[in-house]
């Protein structure tokens, strides 16, 4: 680890604690700490909303497999991108409109049952501890890699980061780090990619030229990972579909005033995502050709370090170790997020409208927002030292898939479908929720003849990576049938009075003024 | 968004007058129209990429070295930057639309 990384690291860190510490004073109310008193703009929110998309994964995960795989990791790109889309057009708006805090706030809107909200803050803890552990593992790996710090030391360094940004800024530093970060990677990136056309002449025409003589027009086409179209078609729909049902994502909605400062967020976001994955071609091409694949191969399995690597072929150690920090801070942004929104579950959802039926005062909920923080923090950070020689980075994937397959027709019918009632909402979430973790743990991610790809040696009984494509229209169904076949809880009357208050609501954003401040 | 500041009494109003409205109606089932059939376009669009990179015609070579499946991606992200600004455009329209329903319902007596 040498001086210029120390110099780098210090630098992010001292950041993004000075950015806490001004949060700190900004955040007294349970308003303030989840959602950051609803008073984000569209272009903050909108780099935050980034912030949250681009995650290690997408970052240092995107370019390795484009290095390794060719356009088979550019299939991640299009899926990021295009997913924006889903979210702009059916779900931002209504959601920004009949949400508070978190996802059951809006689907209790509609279904004021406590079991409703349980089983939505179930869904939204299990995809925020699997999603956290992959990446406070592929932290922890990184880091060794980047600065030479033990694993355990380093998982711990992220862990007490992302605490103290939620603990004492909650979502006002939380939403800070992610727009630094944002900020950071997207200059990053654009840096490397200037870097790597340079190298070309600036010709795009040069570069494929050049990987499909020197390495082989099988990088050109797909083929190198997928080999069947069922599996990219259903890790596609994951993809595109999932992102609208992630909680982190949606929580964010609820950081600006109103729909349309919503809509402009997911505007910012667009662009954004779709400069930083067009570049992830140059990072993930030039660290073919310039690194190469052995070189890439022999520091990580996964190609996770294709881009410090090619930072480090264009310039040196010091750009090498810029894209480090710019990693570390990507990392610290993403699990922050995480966090929160874990917190936002166990203690609004389950402590505070489910065991204390709603009745805690503004400075109870601080409190129990805080504890709830600090918990999901330690059992995070504990299930990830647990982890660190397992492949857990497909675990990202299961939530997607849970995101699309449990959420998603939740959310949809809720806002849209006037017969949907709780049953119906309790199958989908459940049906969605199970399958993916069911048919996941049966999948090629978990069980391999070969040992040590998966983590159980043995064949695997459903051949999808990730199981979207059987998961989405089982969500779809049961939801459906749930609330064909069974009858309402409260009289038809009362049902179609509250669906027309959200009919209401969600197309005029008629009440907002009253939820957010 | 609606000038909600004259709605300072939120449980005053009167949500089921508002749906019951000709004006509401109207303007939610054209705009669900626009967001839904949009939205499937773009997904049968979407979801043709991972079908088709797979079929000769998006692996064939178009300029250069550089194959459909690039290209037909290169559409896609297009797609997504120029559905995104339609939206926002439109959405000002349905914003106004919105307005307008809700200031029909005030002149009608509701608070």
């Amino acid at each position: 680890m040498n001086l210029v990384s120390v110099g780098f690291f210090l630098a992010i860190v001292g950041l993004t604690l000075v950015v806490t510490y001004i949060a700190a004073k900004r955040t007294s109310s349970a308003s303030d700490f989840y959602t950051a008193g609803g008073g984000l703009k569209g272009w903050q929110n909108g780099f935050a909303i980034a912030g949250d998309y681009l995650s290690a994964a997408a970052f240092l995960g995107v370019s390795g497999a484009i290095a390794l795989t060719g356009f088979d990791g550019f299939f991640f790109s299009v899926g990021y991108v295009v997913a924006n889309l889903v979210l702009l057009y059916v779900i931002a708006e209504p959601m920004r409109n009949l949400g508070r805090y978190t996802l059951a706030d809006m689907l209790t809107a509609r279904f004021n049952e406590k079991r409703i909200r349980g089983v939505a803050a179930s869904g939204t803890i299990i995809i925020v501890i699997l999603y956290m552990i992959a990446q406070l593992v592929g932290a922890g790996a990184l880091i060794k890699l980047l600065f030479g710090i033990e694993y355990w030391i380093a998982v711990l360094i992220v862990g007490v980061m992302m605490t103290t940004y939620v603990l004492f800024g909650g979502m006002t530093a939380t939403s800070w780090v992610q727009i630094i970060k944002a900020s950071l990677l997207l200059f990053g990136t654009g840096v490397l990619a200037t870097l790597v056309l340079i190298k070309f002449d600036f010709s795009l025409m040069k570069m494929f030229d050049t990987i499909a003589t020197d390495h082989g027009e099988k990088f050109l086409v797909p083929g190198i990972k997928y080999t069947s179209t069922i599996d990219s078609v259903s890790m596609m729909m994951a993809l595109v579909l999932g992102t609208s049902g992630l909680p982190h994502i949606l929580m964010r909605f609820f950081t600006v005033k109103d729909a349309k400062t919503a809509r402009s967020s997911i505007s910012w976001t667009t662009w954004i995502t779709a400069i930083f994955f067009s570049l992830t071609i140059f990072l993930g091409f030039g660290a073919l050709n310039f690194v190469g694949i052995d070189k890439i191969l022999a520091e990580s399995k996964a190609g996770n370090t294709a881009a410090p690597l090619l930072a480090n072929y264009l310039g040196g150690d010091v750009l090498m170790a810029f894209i480090g920090a710019v990693a570390f801070a990507t990392i610290l942004a993403v699990v922050s997020g995480l966090v929160l929104t874990g917190a936002s579950a166990i203690s609004h959802d389950i402590y505070g409208e489910i065991i204390k039926g709603g009745k805690l005062t503004e400075k109870q909920q601080v409190v129990a927002a805080r504890t709830g923080s600090i918990s999901i923090a330690i059992v995070s950070i504990i299930l990830a030292l647990f982890a660190q020689n397992l492949n857990v980075s497909f675990l990202v994937s299961f939530a997607f898939c849970i995101g699309a397959s449990a959420n998603l027709p939740v959310i949809l019918y809720t806002i849209y479908w006037k017969k949907f009632n709780s049953t119906g909402a309790i199958s989908a979430m459940v049906t969605g929720l199970v399958s993916c973790l069911v048919l996941g743990a049966m999948g090629p991610n978990v069980w391999s003849p070969v040992e040590g790809a998966a983590i159980f040696v043995g064949n695997p009984l459903v051949p999808l990576a990730v199981p979207a494509v059987i998961t989405i229209p089982l969500g779809f169904i049961a939801g459906y049938l749930g609330s064909v076949l069974s009858s309402s809880k409260v009289p038809q009357e009362e049902a179609e009075r509250i669906y027309k208050e959200i009919r209401v609501k969600a197309n005029t954003g008629v009440s907002v003024s009253d939820i957010s401040h | 968004m609606a000038n909600l500041s004259e709605h300072k009494n939120i449980e005053s109003i009167d949500y089921n007058a508002i749906e019951a409205m000709e004006s509401f109606n109207n303007f939610v089932k054209k705009k669900n129209t626009f967001l839904f059939s949009i939205t499937a376009i773009f997904l049968l669009l979407y979801i043709l990429l991972p079908i088709l990179a797979f079929q000769p015609v998006l692996q064939q070579k178009f300029i250069g070295n550089i194959t459909g499946v690039w290209i037909y991606s290169a559409g896609l992200f297009i797609m997504t930057i120029v559905l995104c600004t339609v939206y926002v455009k439109k959405a000002a329209a349905f914003d106004k639309a919105a307005a307008a329903v809700l200031a029909e319902y005030q002149a009608k007596g509701g608070k």
